[in-house]
C-alpha cells in the first residue's frame, strides 16, 4: 500500500473519471511527481463515476459541451471502452417536434450525423416501444455507452506507466494551507504533502474541498433517480451490455437503457432534491456508496407509469423485477456548466461538476491549460473564474438548479431567463426603469432592461419597418419595441443604462507594463484616451474584447461587459507584476451610462458647460465634464455606430443623471433604449463583434476581420501567435449575411435566433480550414436596412460579396447572402454617423 | 374458507451501513441509510404472499407507525399484498406490549368485517429495537398458538407447518390454524417488486385507523452502540500467485466446493 509523499509537482484530489482523466493527461503532457488521492478505494472510490449509467449523446445546443463530448467519445473508443448503440430522443408533441428541428441544426452545426425519424423507424430498432404514445424522434446512430471505471482504470496506469504518478487511495483530505494567496500543501490523515499546483477533482464533494481553501466551487450534489428492471427476457437474449439503442423519451423527462438483461430507467422528472456536501454520508455510513442514496420511491412513481406506457411488454415481463434503484448524486451548477481552471488561489485548479460524458474531454482541456495556459478546446463557459459574489453563494446554485433540475430534458428557449434569485445587483436607476415598464434580463446578477413598454407607442410609428415576428418562437424572449428603440435612436436619440459592466482600474508604477502585456493594441498613449482591443491567449485565440482608457500616466481603467467581467478581471491581475501595482474592482462605485444618437451631442451640451464639439471632445477620447452639479468621467465611443458617450457616473450620483439625460433628451427625441439595441441590432449592423458569440479562444485577430495594418513593439500576450497568423491566409473568415426570404414553407415568415447551420443554396455542407462547419454566431433585425442579419465563420473561397448561400431553420432552408466580410458595416460603411 | 394472510411489517432505519443513533439515543438515524423493513418482515412478506397464492387465499399487510410508513406498505403491495392497514401513531410511544394489542384489535376487527386472519406472520424481531416481544404477545392476545423463528411454512388441513432452522438441526412444527408465527430471515429469498406490481400497489386504499387504547411506552432507558469491532486485514498475496490462497479461503467460506 502507497504512503502519502510528503511532497509533489502536482496533487490531483478525485480518482473518478476526471481525476484518472487529468493524470493521465498530465503525464502525458511532461508532468513530475504527479500525486493522486482519493478517500475511497479503487477501482470505484464513491463517488459519481460509480453509479453512472454511463451513455452518451453527443448533440447539445453548446459547441463547448458538444466539443468536449467528441473528444471523450474519442479517448473512451481508443480505450476501447465505447459501445456504439445508437439513440432516440422522442417527442410525444408537436412543440418537441420543433425543439427536435433545432437538435437538427446543432446536429449539422458540429458536424455530428442526425436524422429525424418515425415512430416506426424507431419501433423497427426497438421492437419493444409503443408508437402510439409519440410522434417522431431525433435518430443520432453514433450515441453509445462506455465503461468509465475502467476507462479510469486505464487512464490511471498509463499515467502510473510513465513512473511519474503515485496513487493513494483511501486517505482523506482534513485541510489545505494558502499562503500568500498560494496554495503550499494539502493536508490529509495520512500526512501533508507539499505542493504548488493541486486540483480539485472531487465532484460533490469540491465545495467542501474548496472551502478549506477560501475558494467557493459552486456546485451542489443533487439526486437523480434511477431503477434497473430486469431480466427483461427480450434483453435477456441479446449478447453483450447493449444492443438496443437508448431511447430518451423526453417529454417525460426520462430515459430507458439497456444494461444486459435489464432495462435501466433514469428521471430528471422528479423534484429537484438537493443536498450539502457536508450531509453526504461517509463510506462507511452509506448502504451501498456515498453518492448512490436510498431511493424514495414517491418521487419516481408518476416516471414508472409513463416509463411502463412507452415498454409494457418489457418493463412489465414475467420475472421482469426492480433489482436495484437509487437516488444518485450528480453534480448541478446555477448557470449548467462544468467548474474548471485556476481559482483566485494561485496553484489551486479545479475540474468540477462534469459528467461521464464530458470527463476524458475535461481531463484533456484542463491538463493543457495547467500546461500551456490555454486549451485546445475553448471551455471559458466552464472557467471557475466566471463567477460573481452572489453566484459563489450556495443559496443561489440551490435556487438556480432547484429551476434548472426539472429543465434537464427541457425545452429551453436560446434567451430564456431564470426567474429564482433575481434582483442580485440593481442598477441607481431601477426604480425609474421599472416605471418605463423596463423587461429586464439578466446578466451577472444585474437586472438590465431589454426594452421599455413605455416605447410600444412608437410600434405605431414605425409600422412594418420594426419587422414584427410572426411565430411565436421566434418573439420569445424578444418584443419589436427592440427595433422601435433602434429605429429612434437612430433617427434622435438613445439613452442606455450600462451600470453592468465591469470596471477595473489598474494603477501603480506597472500599470502601463500590466496593460501592455494584457492587450493587443497599444497602450501607451496620451492620457484621456480610449482604447478598444482584443484580449489573447498565449497561442493567440481571443479571452476578450474591451476598452481601456488611460486615466492617468499610472491610472488605466478598464471596461468590460458583466457576463465575462470576471475571468477578464482574473486576466489583467494575472499581468500584475507584483510592484505595488493594484487592480481595484470599482463595478459596485461606478455606473455607466450611454448616450448616442444624431442628437447625442445637443443632449449632452444642454448639461454641460464643457466643450463636447467634435473639436473640443474627439472620437476615442476621454475626460470628466460637469453635467449640472455632478462630475462624471464621459468617453466617446461607440457599440452602436452613432456619436455619442458613455458616461461613468457615481453609483450615487447615477439616478440624477439618467434623469436628467431623459429629460433634456426629450425635446430632442430622444428614448431609454435597452440592451436589445445596444446588445444586438445596434452592433449587428455595425458588424461589431461581441466576445462569446463571434469572438472565442478557437478564433483569431485574422479570421475575425479585425486586424489593423501594424503590431505594437512592446510584447504582450499572443504575440508570436498573432504575428504567424497575420503572415497566413485565413482558415475562415467571419462575414455578415443578409436573410433574403423569410417565408416558410407553411407561408409563416421565420427569423433565425442564432446557432443555425448554413449551408449552400441547395443544402449542401460547408467546412472551413479548421474542419468545422459554418453556423450563425448572431442573429438580429437591422431594422435601419429593413434586414435581418446572421454572422458565421465561413470557408475563405465561400467568403466573397454576392455569394448565394443558405441557413437551416427548423429543417427548412432560407436564401441568404454575404453581405459582409470583414469588419466593413453594412450600415454607414464611412462611420461617418460616429463623428 | 379463503385464507387471509396477515403480515405485520415495522418502518426501520436500513442498517446494512454503518448504525448512526440519534441524538437522543432512543432510536436509529435514518438520514443517510434511509427506510426499509427488516430482513425478517422482508422473508415474512415473501411467504405470506407465497403461502396465499398456494391457497388461493390473499396477503394483508399492517403496520403500527407515523405518515412515513406508508413507504412500507406501498413496498408491501407492490410485491404481492392487496390490503394494507395503517394505524397511524407514533411508534417511539409505543412498546412491544402496545403493538401486539394493536395488531390484535385489528385483528378482531377484521374478522369482525367478515374478514379473518387466521394466519398472521411477523418478522422475529425489529432490526432497530430488537425487542423480540410483539409475536408472542400478540398470539397471547388472541389466544392462539404461536411458533417462533420460522424459515419455511406451509398452510395443509387446517394447519401451519413450520420449519425452523437451528444450531442444533432442522425442526418442524405444526400448529392448527388460526395461528402466529414468527419468521426468521433465510428460508425464502424475497422478492423484488416488479413496474406493474408497483403501479398496482400505487392504487391500493390503505385502510387507516387510530390506536384503540394509550400506549404504556416502550420503557426503553437508551440504545447503546457496541464498541466498534477492529478490522482485521490479511493480505492473501498479491498478482496471479495470490490465487491459490483466495480458492482455498473461498472453500473454506463454502462459496465455492472443489
Amino acid at each position: 500500500m502507497a504512503t502519502v509523499p510528503t511532497s509533489a509537482g502536482v496533487v490531483v484530489i478525485g480518482a473518478g473519471i476526471v481525476g484518472n482523466s487529468l493524470v493521465h493527461h498530465l503525464a502525458r503532457l511532461g508532468w513530475r511527481d504527479i500525486v493522486q488521492i482519493d478517500k475511497g478505494a479503487l477501482p470505484n472510490p464513491g463517488g459519481s463515476t460509480g453509479h453512472a449509467s454511463n451513455f452518451i449523446f453527443p448533440v447539445d445546443h453548446s459547441r463547448e459541451i458538444t466539443d468536449l463530448t467528441l473528444d471523450s467519445v474519442r479517448q473512451y473508443q481508443e480505450m476501447d471502452v465505447f459501445t456504439q448503440s445508437g439513440g432516440f430522443e422522442l417527442a410525444r408533441t408537436e412543440e418537441r417536434m420543433e425543439e427536435l428541428r433545432r437538435r437538427m441544426s446543432s446536429a449539422k452545426a458540429w458536424g455530428i450525423e442526425a436524422e429525424l425519424v418515425s415512430p416506426e423507424f424507431v419501433k423497427e430498432k426497438v421492437p419493444f416501444i409503443e408508437t402510439d404514445q409519440f410522434i417522431g424522434a431525433f435518430w443520432t446512430p453514433s450515441v453509445g455507452v462506455v465503461d468509465s471505471l475502467r476507462a479510469g482504470t486505464i487512464m490511471r496506469e498509463s499515467a502510473l506507466a510513465t513512473g511519474q504518478l503515485t496513487v493513494v487511495p483511501n486517505v482523506e483530505v482534513v485541510g489545505m494551507d494558502v499562503e500568500g494567496g498560494r496554495i503550499r500543501r494539502v493536508r490529509t490523515d495520512g500526512g501533508d504533502i507539499e505542493a504548488e499546483v493541486v486540483v480539485i477533482a472531487a465532484g460533490v464533494w469540491s465545495p467542501k474541498l474548496g472551502d478549506m481553501a477560501g475558494v467557493s466551487i459552486p456546485l451542489t450534489p443533487a439526486v437523480h433517480q434511477m431503477i434497473s428492471v430486469g431480466p427483461c427476457p427480450q434483453l435477456a437474449e441479446q449478447e453483450g451490455e447493449i444492443s438496443f439503442p437508448i431511447v430518451r423519451d423526453m417529454d417525460t423527462f426520462c430515459y430507458e437503457r439497456q444494461h444486459g438483461a435489464d432495462m435501466e430507467v433514469g428521471s430528471y422528472a422528479h423534484r429537484a432534491i438537493l443536498h450539502e456536501p457536508e450531509d453526504i454520508p461517509s463510506i462507511e455510513q452509506a448502504k451501498l456508496s456515498p453518492t448512490e442514496l436510498p431511493f424514495t420511491s414517491d418521487d419516481f412513481d408518476p416516471q414508472l407509469e409513463q416509463a411502463y406506457e412507452l415498454m409494457p411488454e418489457l418493463l412489465g415481463a414475467e420475472g421482469a423485477e426492480m433489482r436495484y434503484a437509487i437516488n444518485g448524486l450528480l453534480s448541478l451548477t446555477c448557470d449548467g456548466a462544468p467548474i474548471l481552471g485556476e481559482s483566485h488561489v494561485k496553484g489551486l485548479w479545479t475540474a468540477s461538476a462534469v459528467w461521464i460524458k464530458e470527463g476524458p474531454g475535461v481531463g484533456r482541456a484542463v491538463a493543457e491549460w495547467m500546461t500551456h495556459g490555454y486549451s485546445e478546446i475553448d471551455i471559458q463557459h466552464s472557467d471557475i473564474a466566471r463567477f460573481h459574489p452572489h453566484q459563489m453563494r450556495r443559496e443561489h446554485t440551490r435556487l438556480r438548479t432547484t429551476e434548472s433540475f426539472i429543465k434537464t430534458y427541457g425545452i429551453i428557449h436560446p434567451a430564456e431567463q431564470y426567474e429564482s434569485d433575481r434582483n442580485q445587483r440593481l442598477a441607481p436607476m431601477h426604480e425609474s426603469q421599472k416605471k418605463l415598464g423596463a423587461f429586464f434580463f439578466e446578466t451577472g446578477g444585474w437586472e438590465r432592461p431589454h426594452w421599455y413598454e413605455s416605447n410600444a407607442s412608437l410600434l405605431e410609428e414605425y409600422g412594418d419597418r420594426v419587422m414584427p415576428r410572426e411565430h411565436e418562437w421566434d418573439a420569445r424572449w424578444w418584443s419589436p419595441i427592440i427595433n422601435a428603440e433602434h429605429l429612434r435612436m437612430r433617427e434622435a436619440a438613445g439613452v442606455v443604462d450600462l451600470t453592468a459592466f465591469a470596471v477595473f482600474d489598474i494603477e501603480g508604477p506597472g500599470a502601463l507594463d500590466t496593460v501592455q502585456r494584457t492587450c493587443v493594441a497599444q497602450c501607451d498613449v496620451k492620457v484621456g484616451k480610449v482604447i478598444y482591443t482584443p484580449v489573447l491567449n498565449a497561442a493567440g485565440g481571443f479571452v476578450s474584447d474591451l476598452t481601456v482608457m488611460r486615466l492617468g500616466e499610472d491610472h488605466f481603467r478598464v471596461v468590460t461587459g458583466a457576463a465575462h467581467g470576471m475571468a477578464d478581471r482574473k486576466t489583467f491581475s494575472d499581468q500584475l507584476p507584483g510592484d505595488g501595482t493594484t487592480l481595484t474592482d470599482v463595478t459596485d462605485e461606478v455606473s455607466t451610462i450611454g448616450l448616442w444618437g444624431p442628437r447625442a451631442r445637443d443632449i449632452l451640451s444642454s448639461l454641460t458647460s464643457d466643450d463636447v464639439s467634435d473639436e473640443g471632445f474627439g472620437f476615442l477620447s476621454c475626460r470628466e465634464i460637469p453635467l449640472g452639479d455632478v462630475t462624471v468621467l464621459a468617453s466617446r465611443i461607440s457599440y452602436v455606430g452613432e456619436l455619442g458617450w458613455e458616461l461613468y457616473v457615481p453609483m450615487r450620483d447615477a439616478a440624477k443623471v439618467w434623469d436628467a439625460l431623459l429629460e433634456a433628451g426629450e425635446r430632442h427625441g430622444a428614448v431609454p433604449v435597452g440592451i436589445g439595441v445596444y446588445g444586438t441590432t445596434g452592433r449587428v449592423e455595425k458588424g461589431y463583434r461581441a466576445f462569446g458569440f463571434e469572438l472565442d479562444a478557437e478564433r483569431t485577430i485574422v479570421e475575425a476581420g479585425m486586424q489593423r495594418p501594424k503590431v505594437k513593439a512592446a510584447d504582450f500576450v499572443g504575440k508570436e501567435a498573432y504575428l504567424a497568423q497575420r503572415e497566413q491566409a485565413p482558415a475562415t473568415v467571419l462575414c455578415t449575411m443578409t436573410v433574403d426570404d423569410h417565408t416558410s414553407a407553411s407561408g409563416r415568415k421565420r427569423y433565425m435566433l442564432g446557432g443555425e447551420p448554413i449551408l449552400t443554396r441547395d443544402g449542401g455542407t460547408l467546412t472551413d480550414g479548421h474542419g468545422r462547419h459554418p453556423y450563425v454566431t448572431t442573429a438580429g433585425s437591422a431594422p435601419s436596412l429593413g434586414k435581418h442579419l446572421l454572422m458565421a465563420y465561413l470557408p475563405p473561397e465561400q467568403a466573397v460579396l454576392g455569394n448565394e448561400l443558405a441557413v437551416s431553420y427548423m429543417e427548412e432552408l432560407y436564401p441568404v447572402t454575404v453581405a459582409s466580410v470583414d469588419a466593413t458595416p453594412l450600415l454607414d460603411p464611412q462611420n461617418e454617423r460616429i463623428r | 374458507m379463503s385464507l387471509d394472510v396477515l403480515v405485520c411489517v415495522k418502518r426501520v432505519v436500513d442498517s446494512s451501513g454503518e448504525v448512526v443513533l440519534s441524538d437522543d439515543e432512543q432510536a436509529v438515524d435514518g438520514r443517510y441509510a434511509g427506510f426499509t423493513v427488516s430482513n425478517h418482515e422482508e422473508c415474512a412478506i415473501e411467504l405470506a404472499v407465497q403461502t396465499a397464492a398456494a391457497v388461493g387465499g390473499a396477503a394483508s399487510v399492517v403496520t403500527l407507525g407515523d405518515p412515513a410508513a406508508v413507504e412500507q406498505l406501498r413496498s408491501a403491495l407492490a410485491v404481492g399484498c392487496t390490503a394494507a392497514t395503517h394505524v397511524e401513531a407514533d411508534p417511539t410511544v409505543f412498546g412491544p406490549a402496545d403493538v401486539a394489542r394493536e395488531i390484535a384489535a385489528v385483528v378482531r376487527d377484521h374478522e369482525a368485517a367478515g374478514r379473518p386472519h387466521d394466519l398472521v406472520l411477523l418478522g422475529n424481531d425489529a432490526a432497530d429495537s430488537g425487542d423480540f416481544q410483539v409475536g408472542i404477545r400478540l398470539a397471547y392476545e388472541l389466544g392462539r398458538p404461536v411458533i417462533n423463528g420460522a424459515a419455511t411454512i406451509a398452510v395443509e388441513d387446517g394447519a401451519v407447518v413450520a420449519g425452523v432452522s437451528g444450531p442444533d438441526g432442522h425442526e418442524t412444527y405444526r400448529v392448527p390454524l388460526p395461528a402466529v408465527v414468527t419468521v426468521l430471515e433465510g428460508g425464502v429469498e424475497p422478492r423484488y417488486p416488479t413496474v406493474p406490481g408497483r403501479m398496482k400497489a400505487k392504487k391500493v386504499e390503505i385502510e387507516r385507523r387510530t390506536p384503540v387504547s394509550e400506549p404504556s411506552g416502550p420503557k426503553r432507558r437508551r440504545l447503546k452502540l457496541p464498541p466498534p469491532q477492529p478490522s482485521e486485514v490479511q493480505i492473501l498475496g498479491e498478482g496471479p500467485e495470490a490465487a491459490p490462497a483466495v480458492v482455498d479461503l473461498f472453500e473454506r467460506l463454502g462459496v465455492v466446493s472443489r
